[in-house]
């Protein structure tokens, strides 16, 4: 993980005292709303339909224990005792009081956290996949590259004011984990043709208002050049980005109107002028940086004897075992497995958290994880470095606080936005959507037998909870006043990125459970076998689920 | 550079902060004539370029202004004033970072609508003099320049990103 010098800890000391001075003149006038808009925002502060919000930063969603029991501290100090994992991979509280800010910025700031650029009209937290440096099929480790970028991107005096908000993902993986196609810019690591990885490049991509799927614009970029070739990207993005109409003002309408070749030739041109400058990384900074994100000291177990040890604990304990065979993943290291705690029990907000629960997950990662876990973009955490043998134990503690249930990757594991509860942009509440359905879908035979699936809620187009690449989307709308819920199907966030089509007239929210227990078993009579609902769907099309829901008469 | 005598004899009109400094402004802004004889007056872009380019004039860029046509003349060039219409609109900072580039080595100016708080990005970028109308917002722009003591980036002020720098 890595660790602040004194360069770095400077750096967010003085973000801390320089959002106080801010605050301050906010409060006595000195800044008027408009202007203290921007950069409170830049310090992750929205104000909100019932209280403001803060969106704390977890960089590529890394945290280490000590933080951990910070963000609980906070939670219970400033707040109502909860956090709530976004899907940046970022914490947000959602009750704290705008004159408390600066000493919250400060406490985060006494573990090396911070809270820049979490919100605005800048380039924001970049993200990655949440397996990352411990996956099977992983080509090298994003961490290090989310590590440069996220230095250069911080405080950079030249795009702290874009036309609208900027996302970066990289994926080092061959499975797609981080949704790199849905991003202003996507990375994606690539052997190289002298041996060397670099980075595939694609632009433009993004949900919202208008989703599209992200464009080539290098097939192949030399790794020394990732951070010149960002500031090219960027800085065609500045000035040429509309600033008239904030619905086309992010990336992916640049590049659709001057067309993807163009675009290329105009970052290509700005690129020749500064590639090779100072920004080109050294091989030791690589390395140095790199270093941070070497495995921890993993023992040198012997893996036959670490799996009899875990099937004799799953003989004894089928829960157990079922949650083993749904929640953990494989690991490079002989002996260890990763492991998803989900926060999508039934009657849990997707993806909150309490205090207590963020204590007791700081005791068993260091009790079991080297001390450190990963937020994800599912709104869940993981446990990346647990001994097969440990799994028992920690599963045990999960389970005392409420964090074992087993439907990671399942239909219930729902991304859902905060929405009408708390969000003021929202057409409707999407929390309760989410309860709704994951109360109809409690049997978990019938879960497993569903097969991997992803249904995802926005609250409205926005696209916070990312409902175009859910297999199934939901999003609330609002007609006359009233809630209704637009589903869409065969949305996908793998390499294979597709964007849902829209099923057809919305629905109000009680019939919600109804119209998504008809769609899938649709799937369920149409499916061969071993057939995920995605595979059915693009094989048998929307037709028969059209059919077979609006004849339902669900439609309003 | 001319001094500006204005009619009530006083040669300062506008403070202003260049080089970290308080300072009096020795231009005039753009205004709609072309500028009387003798007169330190910034010209408009289109004023620059119907005076047939002079290569000692002063010009004001706006932030969706292309940069081709000054490259040529920008050695000789003493100013060159961006003109922010709202501060969210950060073109500017790009422009001048541009400019920088290009190897103009005069004075690059910041006006418009700018608050305190972008004094050292604007600094950052290239920009070595900043406009403030209102004295108390220029006082707290320059008490604003060095908030951070570093940044990771290189930029205008420093080519070296902190990696080439970190000790
Ligand atoms: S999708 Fe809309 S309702 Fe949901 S959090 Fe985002 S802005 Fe709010």
């Amino acid at each position: 993980m890595y660790r602040y010098d004194d360069y770095d800890q400077r750096l967010v000391d003085e973000r801390v005292d320089q959002f106080r001075d801010q605050t301050a003149r906010y409060l006595r006038g000195d800044l008027l709303e408009a202007e203290f808009l921007p950069l409170r925002l830049q310090n992750g502060l929205y104000v909100q339909r019932l209280a403001p919000m803060l969106r704390i930063a977890v960089p590529y969603g890394l945290l280490e224990a000590r933080q951990l029991r910070k963000l609980a501290y906070i939670t219970r100090h400033y707040d109502k005792g909860y956090a709530h994992i976004s899907t940046r991979q970022n914490v947000q509280i959602n009750w704290p009081r705008v004159e408390d800010v600066p000493d919250i910025l400060e406490d985060l700031a006494s573990v090396q956290m911070h809270a820049i650029q979490t919100s605005g009209n800048c380039i924001r937290n970049t993200t990655t996949d949440p397996l990352a440096g411990v996956a099977a099929d992983e080509l090298e480790d994003p961490r290090p590259w989310c590590e440069l970028i996220r230095q250069w991107s911080t405080l950079h005096p030249e795009f702290a004011f874009l036309p609208r908000k900027f996302k970066i993902a990289v994926c080092g993986s061959a499975e797609d984990r981080a949704a790199i196609h849905s991003h202003d810019i996507g990375l994606e690591i690539v052997p190289g043709p002298a041996g060397e990885n670099g980075f595939r490049v694609l632009a433009g991509g993004g949900l919202g208002r208008t989703p599209v799927i992200g464009s080539e614009i290098r097939p192949f970029l030399e790794r020394r050049h990732l951070l010149s070739y960002l500031e090219a990207i960027l800085r065609v993005y500045n000035q040429h980005g509309r600033r008239d109409n904030k619905y086309k003002a992010r990336i992916k309408i640049l590049v659709k109107a001057m067309g993807v070749e163009a675009f290329t030739a105009a970052v290509e041109s700005e690129w020749e002028r500064l590639r090779d400058g100072p920004t080109t990384l050294p091989e030791e900074e690589i390395e140095r940086i790199a270093g941070f994100f070497r495995g921890p000291a993993y023992a040198a177990l012997d893996p036959a004897a670490e799996a009899a040890v875990l099937e004799a604990h799953c003989a004894s304990e089928p829960i157990f075992a079922n949650w083993v065979q749904r929640n953990s993943h494989d690991h490079q290291e002989p002996g260890y497995r990763a492991v998803t705690v989900s926060l999508k029990a039934t009657g849990n907000p997707p993806g909150d958290v309490s205090d207590a629960q963020l204590d007791c997950l700081a005791d068993l990662c260091e009790a079991y994880s080297f001390g450190q876990l990963r937020t994800t973009h599912q709104q869940n955490i993981v446990l990346a470095d647990v001994r097969e043998s440990d799994l028992l134990a920690l599963w045990r503690g999960l389970q005392a606080v409420g964090l074992a249930c087993p439907n990671a990757g399942y239909l219930t594991d729902i991304i859902c936005c905060p929405g009408g509860d708390f969000c003021s942009l929202a057409n409707a509440k999407s929390i309760p959507v989410a309860e709704a359905i994951q109360a109809r879908f409690e049997d978990l035979d019938y879960l497993y037998d569903l097969g991997p699936l992803e249904l995802n809620i926005s609250g409205c187009m926005n696209a916070c909870g990312h409902h175009h690449i859910g297999h199934i989307g939901i999003l609330g709308v609002d007609k006359k006043g009233e809630e209704f819920f637009q589903v869409s199907l065969g949305g996908s966030q793998s390499k294979e990125a597709s964007l849902g089509q829209i099923l057809g007239p919305s629905f109000r929210r009680e019939d919600m459970p109804d119209v998504i227990e008809t769609l899938l078993r649709v799937y369920l009579d149409h499916r061969l076998e071993d057939e995920s609902f995605l595979e059915a769907l693009r094989r048998i099309g929307m037709q028969p689920f059209k059919d077979r829901v609006y004849d339902n008469g669900n439609a309003r | 550079m001319t001094t500006v005598t204005p009619a009530n004899g006083s040669p300062v009109r506008v403070a202003l902060l260049r080089d970290g400094a308080i300072v009096a402004d020795d231009w005039l802004p753009p205004a709609e004539q072309s500028p009387n004889d003798g007169e330190a007056r910034i010209l408009t872009l289109t004023q620059w370029q119907g005076a047939a380019c002079p290569g000692d004039a002063a010009v004001q860029l706006e932030a969706g202004d292309d940069l081709e046509p000054l490259l040529a003349a920008l050695a000789g060039l003493p100013l060159v004033a961006v003109h922010f219409a709202s501060f969210t609109d950060g073109r500017g900072f790009s422009l001048a970072r541009r400019l920088r580039e290009a190897g103009f080595i005069g004075e690059l100016r910041a006006r418009g609508q700018l608050l305190p708080d972008q004094a050292q990005y604007l600094q950052r970028c290239g920009f070595n003099a900043l406009e403030f109308t209102d004295p108390e917002r220029l006082a707290q722009a320059q008490e604003r320049l060095s908030v951070f003591s570093n940044g990771y980036q290189g930029a205008a002020d420093q080519p070296l990103p902190l990696f080439r720098r970190r000790a």
